[in-house]
């Protein structure tokens, strides 16, 4: 195992963040602060069905009111596009794929596909013209569940001749797979679903198209997560010159992966910029948003363990139903494999077999959402195993502690192909069990049910582990991924000693300036507010694969500490040489570079930075300046991993839940900031407990959402938090030189099977085995008078 | 989210008010705190042609206790409502109500007037006058009436209000029995899944989100005035009532609801 390599009392202290004054005083522009002057005004008419023929389209009012422009359908526009919107992960060779236009020819598939745009002098005018575009629509039969959608009772997508996007199938060892079941003591099958799910970034979306029309160029401000790729896309999605394009997402507030896409927006506002030759821009409504951004999760999941009379497993074998909605997104398909690898979670388990199949609906598309296919995997085999313990007859904790992969078998070469890179897993039960107080708690529970209490006590543990660090190209390439997983940074010092650090990872709300400075002035031996951290423009960091899939640190870091490293080489050489001493005999501390044995020889870095940028009197076939770029492939993975425990109450009579204490104990390798580790753990928590209690994007029997504003999609507020118990071990990846594993998505992956562990484990005595998420008080309430035989 | 244009008037008096709706006929809209009307123009939902703004009129807030009677201005706010003292110690419950209604923000804006005229059945505020047996003073071109809290919920965001009258004082006994307020929701600052208002130990008992209207829980009170307990009285609590249907909840775990939580409402208010 690595040690920190960080010896300069930077990296591990708790800082706050150096984002948030700018941030809290609306100093920091998002896109809808920007004053772009001419700039028209986009707004969409949206498919009020969910599955439609468009038969007529008439804009003569809209065209009538004041301040409006143009107005667009899709056969007006079918010519701005090169190619359809792209989807950049085609899982199978065979994945069916169809064609996605930014705005819709001839059928609306979802609720939201836009059919028509209106291009106005105000967001104002725009608004109005939507009233007035009259959109003759012939519904269809609207496909709103999986099991619907698989049966290909009616046909979305014609030219596919079938819902069924793609089957993918990950099971090395059939005949294992067969004989461990058939030899199984126990035998544990459990289904599940995920419930659709709305990202809720704080900041909506927005988009701005700038066009310089003499030169060609065109500026595209989004509020995305993804600038780069963006970029790139939307070069091939409009056959614009990539060299012309410049992207800049300015601060984004929040994206949770819904901004990890390419959107019709962004490039139905390029092609009207470039047409009318004037900015052209939009800014996304709140109950806009279910139609027009990505939903997550909506997954039907069945798993399957096999385990011997300990309770040993011997088998796990997973099959999942997953709803792409009415397209493939950017990287849809891919979310059921992030996913694919875990079901197994962090027990030692020989033998694996997972497959998936993937369908269209009639409803808004999904994509990636905060842990993007490791949350299901994770509470997929966390409720299994609570399943399981019931069967053996041992506690939840016992089931787990007899499974945990040995620390002694790191890396560990999973059955579904991966190696862990390293992990401690007994210690983060054993804590987070210290935490809640768990002997008191199940002696209070056992009191309480002991005296007829109808409030009924639950403990749920939830331990995890979960591939990130988005990732090893080859791996991706094997996967079918579209692009590389690689990350790039630019360290250079300036001739006063001051660091600007380029990155090509792309923050929206994760502190990356914060703890990038922390690791540059760290390493360097200066003040983390002497390091800029430049991001999130293209033509200033023309390289990056941006943010998501907890990658920022492990990828992005990584080359930032090693084009530190490589500036601080080449800094030796130059000091080496104006101290006319062995580059070997030097050392670099506290920003000096002494000669080993003669203390009183010494330059410090602000000389050497000078001296490379005069370039006066530089070494033999040293270039000038301090500048390096470093460009990193990870070799692995990373696999963070913990232990979440729930402690909730529910009250019978109403079926009410309320998490009572929470206590996580996560090991994200070596921490650089341990307040954004909490930070991030706080806000993936409740995000987590969110999908178990609260959040719930329903659909109704034509496809409507029934949740489409925050009214009726319930996203808890700080009133629904409880304080949080949370503590860490430290077991270092080796895979990067700063034993870093990611932290982002972590909170959200834990938590949502220990609150739905805790519920079952309330009600278990009445036979309640599952509930349906979210464990709403009506839903609880429901299954206890089932339970109960309807008593009320 | 972009509301549908509009003309604003800005009234100075409650006179100019009436004046402004009385020109404007039925297209005008009263603004208030603009916590319920503005987000159902954002939607589109009301599409007035004029608001009246009485934000800034003098003299229609404040809380004045005089004998029997707690008198508060139609402007007043559910902040100051739930920070009075005063008001803590004549009638605690609407206080209390008060308090549950939204969040910091919209308690700072919304007003008792305004929470009330716009007669939303799952609203708080209607339901803790209803159990207290208030009165509401209207102002109209052609004086002033009073209308008992019985009579001036009529129907689904519909009350006995004229088009061009304007609430001005609302009049509720001062009231120190057994009282207790039962909201029932899934998010801190959501409105009632269901509710439960109880005043005087159970004299005095009304409804949240149970039908079309604010309402009176008859049957309660009755069954408490009987002698009935708790539990029994509660257990007529849904009867005649047509609860609504949405995502949190159906009819029948409305019901269930409804029963619940009166039989603790009573239970808390001493009956
Ligand atoms: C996020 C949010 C959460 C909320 N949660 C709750 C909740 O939990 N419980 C709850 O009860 N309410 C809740 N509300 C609504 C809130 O209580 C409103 O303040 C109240 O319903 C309306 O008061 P207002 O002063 O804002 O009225 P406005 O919105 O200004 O007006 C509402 C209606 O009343 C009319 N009106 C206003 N004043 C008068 C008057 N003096 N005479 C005649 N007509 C008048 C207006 O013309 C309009 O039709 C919430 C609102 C929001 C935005």
């Amino acid at each position: 195992m690595t040690e920190t390599p960080f010896t300069g009392g930077i990296v591990g202290e708790s800082r706050p963040r150096r984002e948030d004054p700018a941030l809290l005083t609306g100093e920091a522009k998002f896109i809808d602060d920007l004053q772009i002057p001419g700039a028209l005004w986009l707004a969409c008419v949206r498919s009020p069905h969910a599955h439609a023929r468009i038969t007529a389209i008439d804009a003569s009012a809209a065209l009538g009111i004041d301040g409006v422009v143009a107005v667009y359908c899709g056969d007006d526009l079918a010519d701005a596009w090169e190619a359809p919107l792209p989807c950049a992960w085609p899982v199978t060779d065979d994945m069916k794929n169809p064609a996605h236009y930014p705005v819709a020819q001839g059928k609306a598939n979802y609720a939201g596909d836009i059919v028509a745009v209106v291009v106005a002098e105000s967001r104002y005018a725009a608004a109005d013209g939507l009233e007035g575009v009259v959109v003759d629509y012939e519904p269809l039969d609207a496909v709103v569940t999986i099991e619907d959608a698989e049966s290909d009772r009616v046909v979305i997508h014609e030219d596919c001749g079938t819902n069924v996007s793609y089957e993918w199938p990950l099971v090395p060892d059939p005949d294992a797979v067969e004989a461990a079941f058939a030899d199984a003591a126990h035998h544990v099958t459990e289904t599940f679903v995920h419930q659709r799910l709305i990202p809720t970034a704080m900041e909506p979306r927005g988009v701005a198209a700038v066009p310089a029309p003499h030169n060609g160029n065109m500026t595209l401000y989004s509020s995305t997560q993804i600038p780069h790729i963006l970029k790139v896309m939307a070069a091939i999605t409009l056959g614009l010159p990539e060299q012309k394009i410049r992207v800049i997402a300015p601060s984004v507030g929040g994206g949770f992966g819904c901004k990890l896409n390419v959107y019709a927006e962004e490039v139905i506002c390029m092609a009207l910029a470039q047409r009318h030759g004037v900015p052209v821009r939009w800014t996304e409504g709140r109950t806009e948003a279910s139609g027009s951004t990505i939903q997550g999760r909506a997954q039907r999941q069945t798993i399957e363990l096999a385990a011997d009379a300990d309770g040993k497993l011997t088998a796990v074998r997973a099959t999942l139903l997953a709803d792409m909605g009415a397209y493939l997104q950017l990287v849809a398909p891919g979310v059921p494999l992030l996913g694919a690898f875990l079901y197994h979670g962090l027990y030692d388990v020989p033998v694996y077999s997972f497959t998936c199949k993937s369908v269209f609906t009639n409803l808004t598309p999904t994509d990636a959402y905060r842990g993007a296919g490791r949350p299901e995997a994770t509470y997929a085999i966390e409720r299994a195993m609570d399943a399981l313990a019931v069967a053996v007859g041992v506690g939840p904790d016992e089931i787990r502690s007899r499974n945990f992969i040995p620390t002694e078998k790191f890396p560990y070469d999973s059955p579904a192909g991966l190696v862990f890179d390293s992990g401690n897993y007994q210690p983060t039960l054993d804590r987070a069990k210290e935490l809640v107080d768990w002997d008191g708690r199940r002696a209070e529970q056992v009191d309480r049910r002991a005296a007829g209490s109808t409030t009924h006590l639950g403990i749920g543990i939830s331990s995890y582990v979960e591939m990130c660090g988005l990732a090893p190209s080859r791996t991706l390439a094997a996967l079918n991924y579209g692009a590389g997983g690689w990350e790039s940074a630019t360290v250079r010092i300036l001739p006063t000693c001051k660091v600007q650090v380029v990155t090509g990872v792309t923050p929206h709300g994760q502190g990356h300036e914060t703890c990038w400075s922390m690791i540059v002035a760290d390493q360097l031996g200066i003040d983390p507010d002497d390091v800029e951290v430049l991001h999130s423009d293209t033509a200033i960091s023309p390289l990056g694969m941006d943010t998501y899939g907890s990658r920022s640190l492990a990828v992005g870091g990584t080359a930032i500490w090693m084009a530190t490293e490589q500036v601080i080489e080449k800094a030796r050489a130059i000091a080496a040489h104006m101290l006319e001493a062995n580059a070997d005999d030097l050392e670099f501390a506290g920003g000096n570079f002494t000669v080993k044995g003669s203390p009183d020889k010494e330059v410090p870095l602000a000389g050497v930075a000078f001296g490379a940028f005069t370039a006066h009197d530089l070494p033999e076939g040293i270039q000038p300046n301090l500048q390096a770029q470093v460009t990193f492939d990870p070799s692995n993975f990373v696999f963070p991993f913990g232990t979440h425990i729930a402690v909730v109450e529910v009250d019978e009579a109403t079926g009410a839940v309320e998490l009572l204490d929470y206590a996580a104990v996560d090991d994200c390798g070596n921490q650089i900031n341990p307040l954004i580790v909490e930070g991030q753990l706080h806000g993936g928590i409740v995000q987590g407990v969110a999908q178990a209690l609260w959040e719930d994007a329903s659909y109704d029997a034509d496809g409507q959402c029934r949740a489409a504003n925050l009214a009726d999609y319930l996203v808890p507020s700080a009133a629904e938090c409880i304080d949080m118990k949370l503590d860490y071990t430290v077991t270092p990846s080796p895979s990067n030189p700063m034993g870093v594993k990611g932290i982002g998505e972590a909170g959200t992956i834990a938590s949502t099977p220990a609150v739905m562990n805790a519920v079952v484990d309330a009600l278990r005595p009445m036979g309640i085995t599952d509930i349906t998420m979210p464990a709403s008080p009506m839903t609880v309430r429901r299954a206890i008078e089932v339970a109960t035989g309807g008593a009320s | 989210m972009i509301p549908a244009a509009v003309d604003y008037v800005r009234a100075d008096s409650a006179e100019a008010a009436i004046a402004a709706l009385a020109e404007a006929g039925d297209e005008a809209k009263l603004l208030a705190g603009g916590q319920s009307l503005v987000p159902l123009m954002r939607l589109r939902l009301a599409t007035p042609s004029v608001l009246v703004d009485i934000g800034r009129l003098d003299g229609l807030s404040g809380i004045s206790i005089e004998g029997d009677t707690v008198g508060i201005g139609a402007l007043t706010t559910h902040s100051t409502l739930e920070h009075s003292a005063d008001l803590a110690a004549a009638c605690p419950l609407l206080a209390h109500v008060a308090g549950q209604v939204g969040d910091p923000a919209v308690r700072h804006r919304g007003t008792l007037g305004g929470s009330l005229a716009h007669a939303d059945p799952a609203s708080d505020l209607p339901a803790a006058v209803l159990a207290l047996g208030g009165t509401l003073v209207v102002a109209g071109p052609g004086g002033s009436r009073e209308i008992a809290a019985t009579d001036f919920f009529t129907g689904f965001l519909e009350s006995a209000l004229g088009a061009d009258e304007l609430l001005t004082e609302v009049r509720v006994p001062v009231s120190t029995g057994g009282w207790c307020y039962q909201k029932f929701n899934r998010r801190a600052q959501d409105w009632a899944i269901v509710g439960v208002a109880v005043a005087e130990g159970g004299a005095g008992v009304a409804l949240v989100n149970m039908g079309s209207t604010p309402m009176r829980a008859a049957g309660v009170e009755a069954a408490v005035a009987g002698g009935a307990s708790a539990v029994d009285a509660a257990a007529v609590a849904a009867d005649g009532t047509e609860p609504p249907t949405d995502n949190n909840a159906d009819g029948d775990y409305r019901a269930h609801l409804s029963r619940v939580l009166t039989e603790r409402a009573l239970t808390a208010a001493g009956a």
